[in-house]
C-alpha cells in the first residue's frame, strides 16, 4: 500500500497544484465580478438609494439562469466561449472560465445577503450625513458586510473545489479529478481514499481560515 | 428657519393608499428648539424625516433658510443634507468602525482634509465628552454613549439644524436626561435650530421652546410649551399632559368627600403668591389639599393643587368666586 502511495505522491502533488490554480482563478475573478454585481443587486431594489426595478430584475434573472443550471452542462455550454477565450478547451485554465462563470452569481447572491442583513439605520444615517452612493457602498455596505462576504467567498471556495472534480471531464485535472480517474475507473481505493482525505483537509482548514477572519473583522 | 409648506406624504401600497403626513404647515425659527409629540403612527416619523428628505414628500416644500429642499436631488441634495444634522432613536452607528472613523465619515462626506478631519473629530469628541473612547467600536458603547457618538457625527459639519427621531427613546430616564442636558448645551452655545419627535411629554418639557402635537398626520394643536401645558386645548393633549402632570386621586377619595373638590391651577408668578393662605383667612371654609406640586416649565413655575373645601355653600362659593379671581385655573372635580 504504501508503494502506492509513494508511486502516486507525484500526481497528487500536481493535482492538487491544478486544484489551487483552478480555484484560486475563478475565485479572483468571481470576487472581481460578483462583488460588484452582489452590490448592484442590493442598490436597486426596492427602497434603497439606487432603486431601478428594470436593472434589478434584469440582473437577478440572469443571476437565476446561469445558476439554475447544473455545472457539468455549464461546462460543456461553455466550451465555445471558453475557446474564444483562451484558445483551448482543455486543461485547467480552460476549466476556470466555467467555474468563474459559475461562481459569479453564486458569490453576487451571498453578497447581496449579507448586504441585505445590514441594518437600514445606518444606511439612512449615511445618507440623511449627505454621503455620496460611492462612500455609502465602501464604507458603509461592504464594510459592514465585510464578515459575511467573507464566509460567503469561504463557502464559494468550498463549492469551487467540487465543482473543480467534473472539470476533469475536459482534462481539468486536480484533486477531484484524480480521485475520479483511480478510485472510479480503476478501482484504485487507496488513491481514492487519499483524495478524499487531502480534499478533506484542504476544505477543514479553508473552513477554518474562513470562520476565523470572518470572527476577527466582526466588530458588532 | 425651517419653512414647511402643504406638506403630504402618501405611502402607496398594492392595496391601499396611506396616508402619513396630511398637509402640514409649520415655521420654525432659527434657533428654536421645536417639539412634535404624537403616539406612534401619528406620523411624526414621516414629518422629520421629510425635513431632510430621507423620504420625498408627496406634495408641499421643505424650505430651510432660503433653499427649497423639495427642488433638489442628487449633489446638491446632498450638499444640503451636510448642513443638517440628524440623530436617531437606535443611534445608527457604523458598527465596523471605531468611534473615531463614524464621526470622520461625516465630514468625508464634506471633503474635508484628512488634518482637518482628525482635529475636528477630536473637537466634536471631546465636546461630547469621549475623548477617551475614540478608538473603540459603538459595540463597547453604552446607549448613551452611542447617542453621544450619533450627535458628535450629526455636528460635525456645523450644521444649522439638528434634526432628533426618538433620540432618547431608547434610553434609560438618567441617560435621557444627560443627553438632553447636552442637546440644550449645544443649541444654547452654538444656536442651532433642534426638531425634535418624541412621544414623551417629559422631553417637550425638559427641553423644547415650542411644541406641535400631531394626530393622523395632522397639526391638532401648535404653542409655546408652557402654554400648551398650561391650557390645553385638545384631548389628545390634556392626555399627553397629564401623563407629566399626573393628579390621579384615589377614587375613595372622592367617594367619600364631604366637600367640595377643586383643582387649582397657577401659573407663572402666582405660583408663589399666597393664595390658599389669604383664601383662608377671608372665607369661613376648610381647605384640605389632597395633591399637588409645582413644575418649572423653562423655569417658569406651574403650580397644581387639588383641594377639599368643606362648609356651608355659600361660603365654598364665595371661596371659589375668590380663588377664580386670583388664579389662572379653577376646575370643581368634585361638587359638595
Amino acid at each position: 500500500m504504501l508503494e502506492s502511495i509513494t508511486a502516486i505522491l507525484p500526481d497528487l502533488n500536481k493535482a492538487f497544484l491544478e486544484t489551487v490554480y483552478m480555484v484560486g482563478i475563478s475565485l479572483a475573478i468571481a470576487l472581481i465580478l460578483g462583488l460588484p454585481l452582489g452590490v448592484l443587486l442590493f442598490i436597486t431594489a426596492k427602497n434603497l438609494f439606487f432603486e431601478n426595478t428594470f436593472i434589478n430584475s434584469l440582473l437577478g434573472f440572469i443571476v437565476n439562469l446561469v445558476r439554475s443550471i447544473p455545472y457539468i452542462i455549464l461546462l460543456v455550454a461553455l466550451l465555445p466561449f471558453t475557446k474564444l477565450i483562451t484558445g483551448t478547451t482543455i486543461g485547467p485554465i480552460a476549466a476556470s472560465v466555467s467555474l468563474s462563470v459559475a461562481a459569479i452569481p453564486f458569490f453576487a447572491r451571498i453578497v447581496e445577503t449579507s448586504l441585505r442583513e445590514i441594518d437600514k439605520g445606518i444606511i439612512e444615517a449615511a445618507i440623511a450625513v449627505g454621503a455620496s452612493p460611492w462612500m455609502i457602498i465602501k464604507d458603509v455596505l461592504l464594510a459592514e458586510a465585510k464578515p459575511g462576504i467573507i464566509q460567503g467567498l469561504t463557502l464559494t471556495t468550498i463549492s469551487l473545489i467540487g465543482f473543480s472534480a467534473m472539470a476533469g471531464t475536459i482534462g481539468g485535472g486536480g484533486i477531484g479529478d484524480l480521485a475520479i480517474r483511480f478510485g472510479y475507473y480503476r478501482y484504485d481505493n487507496t488513491v481514492m481514499i487519499l483524495t478524499i482525505i487531502v480534499l478533506i483537509c484542504l476544505v477543514q482548514i479553508i473552513q477554518i481560515i474562513g470562520d476565523k477572519l470572518s470572527y476577527l473583522v466582526d466588530k458588532r | 428657519m425651517i419653512e414647511i409648506r402643504s406638506l403630504r406624504k402618501e405611502y402607496i401600497t398594492k392595496k391601499s393608499r396611506v396616508v402619513g403626513v396630511d398637509d402640514v404647515s409649520l415655521t420654525i425659527q432659527k434657533g428654536e428648539i421645536f417639539g412634535i409629540v404624537g403616539y406612534s403612527g401619528a406620523g411624526k416619523s414621516s414629518l422629520i424625516r421629510s425635513i431632510n428628505l430621507l423620504e420625498r414628500p408627496t406634495k408641499g416644500q421643505v424650505i430651510i433658510d432660503g433653499v427649497d429642499l423639495t427642488k433638489l436631488s442628487g449633489k446638491a441634495l446632498r450638499k444640503q443634507r451636510l448642513k443638517i444634522g440628524m440623530i436617531f432613536q437606535h443611534f445608527s452607528l457604523i458598527s465596523s468602525k471605531t468611534v473615531f472613523d463614524n464621526v470622520a465619515f461625516a465630514l468625508k462626506a464634506a471633503h474635508q482634509s484628512p488634518e482637518a478631519i482628525r482635529k475636528r473629530v477630536l473637537e466634536l469628541l471631546e465636546m461630547v465628552g469621549l475623548s477617551d473612547k475614540k478608538d473603540v467600536y459603538p459595540a463597547q458603547l453604552s446607549g448613551g454613549q452611542k447617542q453621544r457618538v450619533g450627535i458628535a457625527r450629526a455636528l460635525a459639519n456645523n450644521p444649522t439644524v439638528l434634526l432628533c427621531d426618538e433620540a432618547t427613546s431608547a434610553l434609560d430616564p438618567t441617560t435621557t436626561k444627560a443627553i438632553l442636558q447636552l442637546l440644550k448645551k449645544i443649541n444654547k452655545e452654538f444656536g442651532i435650530t433642534i426638531v425634535l419627535i418624541t412621544h414623551e411629554m417629559e422631553v417637550v418639557k425638559e427641553l423644547c421652546h415650542r411644541v406641535a402635537v400631531m394626530q393622523d398626520g395632522r397639526i391638532i394643536e401648535e404653542g409655546d410649551v408652557y402654554g400648551v401645558f398650561a391650557q390645553p386645548k385638545q384631548a389628545l393633549t390634556k392626555q399627553f399632559i397629564e401623563s407629566v402632570l399626573d393628579f390621579e386621586l384615589p377614587s375613595h377619595l372622592i367617594r367619600e368627600s364631604k366637600g367640595s373638590i377643586i383643582k387649582i391651577q397657577f401659573e407663572g408668578q402666582l405660583a408663589s403668591e399666597a393664595v390658599l393662605s389669604d383664601l383662608l383667612q377671608e372665607h369661613p371654609v376648610k381647605a384640605n389639599i389632597l395633591h399637588g406640586k409645582i413644575e418649572y416649565i423653562q423655569n417658569i413655575p406651574l403650580g397644581i393643587l387639588i383641594v377639599e373645601l368643606t362648609g356651608n355653600t355659600n361660603d365654598i362659593q364665595a371661596a371659589l368666586d375668590y380663588i377664580n379671581k386670583r388664579t389662572s385655573y379653577v376646575e370643581v372635580i368634585h361638587h359638595a
